[in-house]
């Protein structure tokens, strides 16, 4: 009985579904919005990218918050699973020795722990010139750190590292938006820095600096919440 | 021709959701519900992009093969791909925080099945 409602209210959900498919028309031309940032983002920040130019210089300030949901859910996993140092030691005295992990995952994480973080550095230096930035490269990172819990779960993470880290990230990011607000027309506006030759490193502005900054403070919170998960 | 691309991943995004749902509403396990939590949500996210494709554009990203000049005629929408950020972003932070209550409804009860949870039905 359960399992027909259940199987009834999906057939319904993919009427509906398939209907607005089949009635969509793929869109011919961009909207005027779109247009905007499309001739804005390259001639007048410098910024190949026209995601990255979105996201941290007109939704600067969305990514700021994003970035304070992500430290907020850290709080607040943090919370949530901190035990009581008695009922962590008794768990230490009742349960067995963990499973080791296997052979492939220690070896292979040797190889390729290095490379993950090499690209995720490369990922986040290189958001303003390819598809990339700040949250991408972060997450890359955060994988890496991932597979060293998977691979070393002996190994610890140095919180107090880590939280001064993405302290100094946030506080930096917010400075750079203040200093917009000084020298430039508002808050994380990128003029601050010349806006440099097109195409290269060093070129569009503030846009590498606070895509770095995010980085930073994405890969530092999202290793903190992987962390927090495995006591 | 063929199929439209926009066509393909919408269907291929509500084909997500629906999978999600189904596990949602059949499981009783909260680890399979928060997995079809993340399909749903993953779903979402390809349908969104869809709706951002133009037909026979490229990437909002100004190279040799898309110039300056004719990155307005020739480029898919950026606003859905930037906003995609925003709910991924939010995704992944609401299933951190369902798989904590997870885990404390299993400290606390000792079972993952939602059966055990009957006192906070309404």
């Amino acid at each position: 009985m359960k399992r027909a409602f259940t199987l009834l209210a999906v057939l319904m959900f993919g009427i509906i579904f398939a209907r607005m498919v089949g009635d969509y028309s793929e869109r011919q031309s961009v909207s005027a919005l779109a247009e905007h940032y499309l001739s804005v983002v390259p001639q007048e920040l410098g910024a190949p990218n026209v995601v990255t130019g979105i996201l941290i210089t007109f939704r600067g300030f969305d990514t700021l918050g994003e970035v304070a949901v992500l430290f907020m859910v850290a709080a607040s996993v943090g919370i949530l699973l901190a035990s009581q140092p008695e009922a962590r030691q008794q768990k230490e005295l009742t349960e067995p020795e963990p499973r080791r992990p296997s052979e492939l995952v220690q070896n292979g994480a040797e190889v390729i722990l290095p490379l993950i973080f090499l690209f995720g550095a490369y990922v986040i230096m290189n958001g303003h010139l390819s598809a990339g930035g700040g949250f991408q490269g972060g997450a890359v990172v955060a994988s890496a750190v991932m597979l060293l819990v998977l691979a070393k779960p002996s190994s610890q993470l140095h919180h107090g590292f880590l939280s001064i880290t993405e302290s100094l990230a946030g506080v930096l990011y917010v400075s750079i938006g203040i200093l917009g607000l000084i020298f430039a027309a508002g808050f994380l506006d990128s003029h601050i820095l010349p806006k440099g030759d097109f195409g290269t490193l060093f070129s569009a502005g503030a846009i590498p600096l606070i895509s770095t900054l995010l980085g930073i403070k994405v890969g530092a919170e999202l290793s903190v919440i992987i962390d927090r998960f495995r006591n | 021709m063929g199929l439209p691309v926009s066509h393909i991943l919408l269907a291929t995004g509500f084909l997500l959701v629906l999978i999600g749902m189904w596990g949602m509403l059949k499981h009783r396990n909260i680890l399979r519900i928060i997995i079809g939590f993340s399909l749903i949500d993953t779903g979402l996210h390809i349908v969104m992009v869809a709706t951002g494709y133009v037909t026979g554009h490229t990437a909002p990203i100004i190279d040799k093969a898309l110039g300056i000049g004719d990155a307005t005629s020739r480029a898919v929408d950026p606003i859905p791909a930037a906003l995609v950020v925003t709910a991924i972003v939010i995704g992944f932070s609401v299933t951190a925080v369902m798989l904590a209550f997870a885990i404390r409804v299993y400290d606390a009860k000792k079972s993952l099945s939602i059966d055990a949870l009957t006192e906070s039905k309404w």
